[in-house]
């Protein structure tokens, strides 16, 4: 404002703050739109598709290679490296759904009703990969294929959660329909993650106690820490990027008939 | 508010008179809950014992399943003659109306369910001691199946596919009542203290009446949209 004239006019200084608000805001929503968040999902994703290669490689190598075996488990107790991430990464994701889906319903955004949607195929695979590394954890070290430990009933009911969203989401045919309805079920099933969870843990001290033990010791290693961490933030960006990925495709589907997808269709045929 | 309050008691009466007319819906859920725990004794064997261990479970897993059947009815028929679409346009709050279709709801169902339990667990071999405590935590936990079903009910209304669909949405919800509901039965038994079960039970009808009213009547407005 000011370069452009000498004297500036008296109501660009008083509104100056205001002016940058709105700019800011401009700025938010270009960005916030579809057609530039697909550019900008379209730079972002092979970095972090790189970053995730060479965080996953390293946590492996660290894991697989460096960290001496356990004491007591031996070298089965290694697939805690991809269980352990899993699992967490199962609730981080429901969580990451459910407050999208918050955003989408009260703001009436678009882009965070895409990535609440796709969230949770990559949610359910990561609960999927944590039940099956469990229970392959659990054939040498508990003698079963399943034991319903606290645990492992929990990330199953999770999976159920995550099962009945991808369905209800599936059943509706309009998307905004569909992601708002889906939203309302993720925030109730966020409510409900934490009672399910004390009961079932509760519901296991009452039936089996005590027959069942996890990793006993209660601090970790510096040398098998690392691995773990390595491998959690490899899984939180191989999150990020497949969840990238799935909304350009989304976007592209949702905005065919728009004039600038057909210009892109042009430009790349 | 005497509006407010006559369209409450309006609502409430109007549903009731509406299911009892049509009275075989109130029933198939009865029955169905009557079948599936005679089911279990044919595929266990009867030894009184083993009834006797799985019957609190058997009892409330049923219960689970015939209030999960009856779901659909909540809202279905409101929507498909337009009735609801005149609620959500009424002056009084959604979440109120909802509220109160919940609790007729459970008057048609829960409450029956209730009532015929004694007969089943004598069915099953279930102590007379344990009697009042399978009635007390089928009261309180029936209440929440009912609530948490309707925020089901809302989300698949009018969807194809929806009386699976609604299963698949609340059953995982639903495991927190059972365990606690069976486990006080269960705990009984085992002469455990289950005064934490009831507790518990109360906790979730507590929670469920606060927050599932508003749930469901959000997920109407999305589904009328």
């Amino acid at each position: 404002m000011r370069e452009r004239g000498k004297t500036p006019s008296p109501l660009a200084l008083s509104r100056e703050g205001e002016l940058v608000k709105i700019y800011i805001l401009i700025d938010m929503h270009k960005y916030a739109s579809p057609k530039f968040f697909y550019t900008l999902a379209g730079q972002l994703t092979p970095w972090m598709a790189a970053l995730t290669a060479l965080l996953l490689v390293a946590g492996l190598y660290f894991g697989l290679f460096i960290a001496p075996a356990d004491y007591q488990q031996g070298e089965s107790y290694r697939i805690i490296f991809i269980h352990v991430p899993a699992a967490w990464m199962s609730m981080f994701i429901y969580v990451c759904m459910a407050g999208a889906g918050a955003i989408a319903l009260v703001w009436n955004v678009k882009l965070f009703e895409m990535f609440a949607g796709n969230c949770a195929p990559v949610g359910a695979s990561f609960t999927f990969l944590a039940l099956v590394t469990g229970s392959l954890w659990g054939k040498p070290m508990w003698g079963a294929w399943w034991a319903w430990d606290a645990r492992l009933t929990s990330e199953l009911i999770l999976f159920f959660l995550y099962m009945g969203y991808m369905a209800l989401e599936a059943s509706i045919d309009d998307p905004r329909r569909a992601a708002r309805a889906s939203a309302i079920l993720a925030l109730v099933g966020v409510v409900n993650i934490p009672v399910i969870h004390f009961s079932v843990e509760w519901w296991n001290t009452l039936h089996q106690p005590a027959s069942v033990s996890k990793i006993g010791t209660p601090s970790i290693h510096p040398s098998m820490l690392a691995p773990l961490l390595l491998m959690s933030l490899g899984f939180t960006f191989y999150f990020f990027t497949v969840a990238l990925m799935r909304m350009r495709n989304e976007i592209l589907e949702r905005e065919r008939h728009t004039t600038w997808v057909a210009q892109l269709l042009e430009s790349r045929s | 508010m005497p509006g407010f309050l006559k369209a409450i008691g309006c609502l409430l009466r109007r549903d009731l008179t509406v299911a009892l007319r049509r009275s075989t819906d109130v029933l198939t859920p009865l029955v169905f809950f009557i079948i599936v725990v005679s089911l279990f004794p044919l595929g266990l064997g009867p030894e009184p014992a083993i009834l006797r261990t799985i019957a609190p479970g058997v009892i409330w897993v049923a219960a689970l399943l015939a209030t999960m059947l009856s779901l659909n009815r909540l809202f279905a028929d409101d929507h498909a003659d337009g009735t609801l679409e005149q609620m959500a346009l009424s002056p009084h709050p959604l979440t109120v109306l909802v509220l109160t279709k919940v609790a007729a709801h459970w008057m048609l169902t829960g409450l029956p369910l209730v009532l015929i339990s004694p007969l089943l667990a004598v069915q099953m071999n279930l102590p007379e001691s344990a009697m009042g405590t399978l009635i007390l935590s089928l009261l309180l936990g029936t209440p929440v199946l009912s609530l948490l079903g309707a925020v089901g009910a809302a989300l698949t209304l009018g969807l194809r596919g929806g009386g699976v669909l609604v299963s698949l949405l609340v059953l995982p919800l639903y495991t927190p009542v059972l365990i606690f509901g069976a486990g006080a039965v269960a705990g009984v038994i085992a002469g455990i203290d289950i005064e934490a079960h009831f507790s518990l039970l109360a906790a979730f009808l507590a929670l469920a009446l606060t927050l599932a009213p508003w749930a469901a009547a959000a997920a109407l407005r999305v589904s009328l949209e």
